[in-house]
């Protein structure tokens, strides 16, 4: 696993030592913890309220219990997986510490993935708390979906995963003049994934382009559930597919892009 | 049968063009293992460039560069753990304390034993009272201490220096330079150095090689150079090949 005769090598111990470091970074500055939990639970708090007061007035909205909040939800472990991934990323930036890392025998796929174990911990840290409230202030446990659950979030994760490592190229090539782009790329998705409504109140020729997107079929899966209480494997697995689809194309953008890099010389030059 | 030496350090036609501005120009030099280089030459004469295609971070435009056998960038893996460099354009986590610093690039250099190689880095460059401080709160000259015990963490073979001791003031230079003599000669590590001052150069490198506008102007020992431009310093050479005055265009040829 430590070899270093080739660029395939790969090293469990380089990935454990940026893990590390990314942990110390944490542990050192109660803000960035603070800001994991704050705003998923501004979020979940406003969705949870809306929900609340249109299921006193709608009937429709009464049976289908849950929703806003576990709409909110679900699209946080999106939002927060690729942003989790994308600070980490970040953080390198501002710290002028790239070209050290570049210097280094770490290889891009170690860096990636210890990325990735990042984007966990910092979701695990904001969500776990903002899903404790759901069932404090009402009553909704995101953890009962159970296997559901397990499929909504591999699959959220790994879009967000995809769009983040794509970022992550984008930065590598443009430097922090594409640091924008780590903060709101994910919105595009907003309005496109149908998080808060079904697919079906899109126009026609947009839900060609919504059912293009993995997140689609988790949100409606998730619909199915909580409103006619079917678990759609179906939904899952096509999810997945475009998944795979989606992370390999995200893969060799970043790789063409590093490769720009090397060729334009900005991988010493990451400020703007 | 004798084995062919493989220099440390070896260009042949290296050339690096930027959206059509020539960075580099053909440079060839190969540097024995063991050497230490002196990299020199006006802001903007290509050196960054030069130092960075040894890295493996930027692709040379033609030509090709080798370190240790390997050729950059397509074979720095084999390498890349062999080498180590320090640059006042790099920096290290701010917030991280040098300790933590030292150990998270130790893991991944894979240096054996990391608790044992930190401490015999603290003792020999001094580090010893900042080692649990963070790595924002020290001073330039401490900074760049912590930055040496990084590039020399996996006693490397190959060692890239730019600007070793830039903003330090005199007395802390003066240390950084007998510690890096000190090391080379321990390790007999190859040793480039990108620098400014002459005195450095005088004293830590035994052979200089003068770039200008992406090519090289000139290349021999500081001894020879001195001789050859009739010059007392190496500063008088450094500005004679600047400006293309005194000696400069016949000693080039």
């Amino acid at each position: 696993m430590n070899g270093t005769d080739s660029g395939v090598d790969f090293s469990v111990n380089r990935v454990a030592a940026m893990v590390r470091r990314y942990w110390y970074l944490l542990r050192s500055s109660w803000p960035r913890v603070l800001d994991l939990i704050y705003w998923p639970a501004v979020q979940m708090l406003m969705w949870g309220f809306l929900q609340t007061y249109l299921s006193q007035n709608a009937g429709y909205f009464a049976q289908a219990g849950g929703m806003f909040i576990g709409a909110v939800l679900l699209w946080d472990i999106l939002f927060r997986g690729q942003l989790g991934f994308s600070i980490s990323f970040l953080e390198e930036m501002y710290s002028n510490n790239l070209g050290n890392l570049m210097m280094s025998p770490l290889r891009p796929a170690e860096f990636v993935v210890a990325l990735m174990i990042m984007s966990l911990v910092r979701l695990a840290i904001g969500m776990v708390p903002v899903t404790l409230m759901a069932m404090a202030f009402f009553g909704f446990n995101l953890w009962s979906l159970g296997f559901a659950l397990m499929a909504f979030f591999v699959n959220l994760i790994l879009t967000g995963w995809a769009v983040g490592i794509f970022v992550s190229g984008l930065l590598l090539r443009n430097g922090l003049g594409a640091e924008g782009m780590a903060w709101t790329i994910m919105f595009l998705f907003l309005p496109l994934t149908c998080v808060y409504y079904p697919v079906a109140v899109l126009p026609v020729w947009l839900q060609y382009v919504a059912w293009a997107l993995p997140p689609t079929y988790v949100f409606e899966g998730m619909r199915a559930l909580l409103i006619d209480h079917v678990f759609r494997a179906d939904l899952m697995v096509q999810a997945f597919a475009f998944n795979i689809l989606l992370f390999g194309a995200a893969s060799f953008a970043f790789v063409k892009l590093l490769d720009s890099a090397r060729t334009h010389g900005t991988l010493l030059q990451s400020r703007e | 049968m004798t084995q062919p030496v493989v220099p440390a350090i070896a260009a042949d036609n290296l050339v690096k063009r930027f959206k059509g501005a020539t960075a580099v120009d053909g440079i060839s030099f190969s540097l024995p293992a063991g050497s230490v280089t002196g990299l020199l030459g006006g802001n903007g004469a290509g050196k960054t460039t030069t130092i960075s295609m040894i890295m493996g971070l930027v692709v040379p435009t033609s030509g090709t560069i080798t370190v240790l056998g390997a050729q950059m960038p397509k074979q720095r893996y084999r390498v890349l753990h062999r080498m180590n460099f320090e640059s006042p354009y790099v920096d290290m986590p701010m917030r991280l304390t040098v300790r933590q610093n030292l150990t998270v690039f130790a893991q991944l250099y894979a240096v054996p034993d990391i608790a044992a190689r930190i401490a015999v880095l603290a003792e020999e460059l001094d580090l010893g009272d900042f080692l649990d401080k963070r790595t924002g709160k020290l001073s330039a000259g401490q900074k760049t201490r912590v930055s040496l015990a990084k590039a020399l963490l996996n006693r490397p073979e190959v060692l890239l220096l730019d600007e070793p001791t830039a903003s330090l003031d005199p007395d802390t230079a003066d240390w950084v330079r007998g510690h890096l003599e000190r090391y080379r000669a321990a390790r007999g590590a190859t040793v480039l150095l990108a620098s400014h001052n002459m005195n450095e150069v005088e004293r830590l490198c035994e052979r200089v090689i003068f770039m200008k506008k992406g090519r090289i102007e000139d290349d021999d020992t500081p001894a020879r150079l001195l001789t050859r431009y009739g010059r007392e310093t190496l500063e008088d050479v450094f500005l004679d090949v600047a400006r293309g005055t005194g000696n400069a265009s016949e000693a080039a040829q």
